[in-house]
């Protein structure tokens, strides 16, 4: 018989340690899955975020560097500057990216830094307890907006895909989600799709998934799907928002 | 030590490149050589001064706080540093911006109408040049050849049209600072 | 070939002559020559110049340049070493060899341009968090911030360790004669360590300073702190002037160490028996000559640009057998020859420096 599902060789054998019902382990898995396709990992240089997601080092087989709290894509820039042959990509979350590290990504796409962006946005600070996040939607409760985000106080949620789009040096920005299987389908192709503009040498790619966190939404894990769907889609729509002209890659 | 000289003014008088044509020349012909500038936070018109440290040993301190020659190119230089230069130190004077009377006795004094010799050579940008000749005339530390040679090499491939009239300047200096040791022959 | 060369510049061509193919920086004065001049440089030696966004990028760029086994620098003043000091916490942590360069400028704040010695205790103290340590290098000639990026990069890789080359602003504007005929075979040590994909190396390489478990980072702490050891012991250096017999004795470093030189020159010539210790590395700091000399020494004067910072470990060397003082211009200011004179003078007559 065909086993359907397996673990990819580019993920290590060791149970995650995220909660259940998180979809961190789907990204990864997606991550894992398209390394294994493209063959590179023997030549992929991984980097891990400050977040939920710090320990991707001990997840993925393949060199892995871990960087300070939103510092991933200057760090890949450097790693790829001096070994421009390889596959280097960041993996963070939306308080790493897009709070914290918000000069880093958005001027490794401005230099069009040929290196790729897994980003997880879960509209949420995980790691640290469930405050608010740069993504965090308007009204939403957290740690530190108890009574919802306030957007006199606390501003509107960053979109890291259309504030890129317009930027030279971004070669493929796309937005997906792991709430579905055919949301998961389409999110692997995209991640796909970031790997391969970055190996033909295209420019910056980068992909943002949005991703549940049950445990500090307060929700059960399928609750958790559902608030993703009705909420966070509506403001972060899904799709390809930058592609490089056909027959490019 | 052989000379410390500082040479002081405002950004514009070429003080700076002055210094630093000295140091290359100092450098050719094997001596120790240090220099340093010190510049007010103006890029234009500010105080634009440096130190050139010469000796025939490695230099210790390479600040001109006691100069063996001071070049003042304005009045407000003569006035803040005038005080500083050793007694029997040399003093000169760009005549054509500094009114102002000198109160040392006991250094010597060469004033040189810099700005104006300029004018009438019709390069007004090389008084700078002119006094340094007159420098080299009046201390020796180094001959006007090896700084013409130096020149070539300080000055940007882009400039190098301009060298003829900064020889000129030298020379100019040189002459002017030749007639006034005969004066003080006299 | 003995060619006139300003500061910045000669440390530039000291990190070419060392190896190094990679810069990472963001525009400061008074370091902006050092840019200026590897921007054009590193291009003809086949190596990358590339302005980031900040200081905050530069360091981490230099973190992943690192990791990847190459050699490389950024340079900065004041402001900008301060937002590095996270940076430097992680290359500490994960061993990562780099060469930082501060050209030391007034602070505390925006301050100024002007030289100063004001960051000694953000150098050798820390700065950043974390138990950790850096090498610090103060040269105090052109010809010396040239030699001293060769020995800042090997001692970067030989110990797994950020080096930082320390010198106040003016070092990098004066110009003095730099010798370029001397050896240029570079020599760079396997770094079987680095992350360049597993393909280039055997097993999985992970460069981190995440450990989670208190026991696995007490481990990382220990094996820093036996590192850190082995370079205490190994790495002192200083210079002295006229010490044999000195009873008074100075201590300072880069460029105030010739100021003090032309200081004792002028007391000896007085009749007082001053000397000079010039440390080289500030961390380690050369402890063990001071030691040396406390004993024979009626008394030590500090000179730093600064409120008294390097006093501190020229006290610990000295274990209370003479008293210390301290003489310090600050805001940018540089200490004079005469006043330093005047506070020798004051300490040979028996006064207390003030
Ligand atoms: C400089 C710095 N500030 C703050 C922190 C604490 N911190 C750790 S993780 C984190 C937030 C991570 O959130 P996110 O990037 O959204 O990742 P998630 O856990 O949600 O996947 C913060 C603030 C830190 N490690 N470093
Ligand atoms: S806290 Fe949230 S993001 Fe972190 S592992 Fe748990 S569910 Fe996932
Ligand atoms: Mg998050």
């Amino acid at each position: 018989m065909k086993k359907a599902f397996s673990r990819p060789q580019s993920l290590l054998d060791v149970p995650f340690h995220y909660c259940p019902g998180c979809t961190h382990g789907v990204a990864h898995r997606l991550v894992g899955e398209v390394i294994d396709e493209l063959g590179i990992q023997d030549n992929v240089i991984g980097h891990a975020p400050v977040g939920c997601a710090v320990f991707t080092m001990d997840y993925f087989d393949f060199d892995m560097i871990s960087a300070a709290h939103g510092r991933a894509p200057a760090v890949a820039t450097g790693v790829k500057r001096v070994l421009p042959d390889r596959v280097v990509f960041t993996y963070q979350g939306d308080g790493d990216l897009a709070a914290i590290g918000t000069g880093e990504f958005v001027h490794a796409a401005v230099r069009g830094e040929k290196i790729t962006c897994i980003f997880i946005n879960n509209a949420v600070y995980g790691m640290t307890g469930g405050q608010m996040a740069p993504t965090t939607l308007p009204g939403q409760k957290t740690k530190t907006t108890p009574f919802g985000r306030d957007s006199v106080i606390s501003g509107y949620p960053i979109k890291v895909c259309e504030m890129l789009t317009p930027l030279d040096g971004a070669a493929y920005i796309a937005r997906a989600a792991v709430h579905s299987p055919r949301a998961i389908i389409q999110a692997k192709k995209a991640i796909k799709k970031a790997f391969q503009v970055q190996m033909a040498g295209l420019g910056f790619s980068l992909v943002e998934i949005l991703s549940t966190c049950p445990t500090n939404w307060g929700l059960t894990p399928l609750e958790a799907v559902k608030w993703l769907e009705e909420n966070m889609i509506p403001y972060f729509p899904l799709g390809e928002y930058k592609v490089p002209a056909a027959g490019v890659i | 030590m052989m000379e410390a000289i500082y040479i002081a003014g405002h950004g514009g008088q070429g003080t700076l490149s002055t210094g630093q044509l000295l140091a290359n020349a100092c450098l050719k012909e094997g001596k120790f050589v240090a220099y340093l500038p010190h510049y007010g936070v103006e890029k234009r018109g500010g105080v634009s001064n440096c130190g050139v440290t010469i000796s025939n040993q490695q230099i210790s301190s390479p600040f001109v706080t006691e100069p063996t020659v001071l070049i003042v190119m304005n009045n407000l230089s003569l006035e803040r540093y005038e005080k500083a230069v050793v007694p029997g130190g040399l003093l000169i004077t760009n005549s054509s911006l500094v009114e102002n009377a000198v109160t040392r006795n006991d250094v010597r004094v060469v004033p040189i109408a810099a700005n104006e010799e300029a004018e009438r050579m019709g390069h007004p940008m090389v008084a700078n040049n002119i006094i340094l000749g007159a420098l080299l005339e009046l201390t020796g530390v180094v001959s006007v050849e090896t700084v013409a040679d130096s020149l070539k090499e300080v000055l940007p491939e882009r400039h190098h049209g301009k060298i003829p009239a900064n020889l000129q300047a030298l020379e100019r200096g040189a002459a002017l600072a030749r007639k006034h040791k005969l004066v003080d022959q006299r | 070939m003995r060619v006139l060369m300003k500061g910045n510049e000669a440390i530039g061509e000291g990190a070419v002559r060392a190896g190094c193919r990679y810069f990472f920086g963001y525009p400061i004065t008074p370091q902006s020559e050092l840019t200026h001049y590897l921007a054009k440089r590193l291009p003809e030696v086949g190596g990358l110049f590339l302005q980031a966004e900040s200081e905050v990028a530069s360091i981490n760029m230099v973190y992943g340049a690192a990791a990847a086994g190459a050699r490389v620098m950024t340079s900065s003043s004041g402001p900008g070493i301060s937002l590095m000091q996270e940076g430097l916490s992680y290359l500490a942590g994960s061993e990562l060899p780099s060469v930082i360069v501060n050209l030391m400028r007034g602070g505390p704040g925006l301050g100024n341009i002007a030289p100063s010695q004001s960051d000694y205790f953000q150098a050798v103290k820390g700065g950043g968090h974390g138990d950790y340590h850096m090498i610090v290098l103060a040269p105090n000639t052109a010809q010396e911030m040239l030699d001293t990026m060769g020995k800042a990069f090997d001692l970067a890789d030989q110990y797994r360790n950020p080096v930082m080359v320390m010198a106040d602003g003016i070092m990098g504007q004066m110009m003095e004669a730099v010798d370029l005929a001397g050896d240029t075979k570079i020599e760079i040590p396997p770094k079987p360590w680095a992350t360049t994909g597993m393909a280039h190396h055997t097993g999985k390489n992970v460069i981190n300073s995440c450990l989670v478990i208190p026991e696995e980072m007490e481990e990382l702490n220990l094996r820093l702190e036996k590192k850190y050891k082995v370079i205490s012991q190994k790495e002192q250096a200083c210079d002295q002037y006229m010490l044999a017999d000195a009873d008074i004795v100075l201590v300072a470093f880069g460029l105030v160490s010739r100021i003090c030189m032309s200081a004792v020159e002028k007391a000896r010539a007085m009749g007082i028996k001053a000397g000079l210790i010039r440390p080289i590395t500030l961390w380690p700091f050369p402890t063990e000559l001071i030691e040396k000399t406390a004993d024979k020494t009626r008394a030590y004067l500090t000179v730093e640009m600064n409120m008294g910072q390097m006093i501190e470990d020229v006290r610990l060397a000295v274990r209370g057998r003479a008293p210390v003082f301290h003489y310090g211009r600050l805001g940018g200011m540089v200490p004079e020859l005469k006043d330093v004179l005047a506070e020798i003078k004051n300490l040979h007559e028996g006064g207390t420096g003030r």
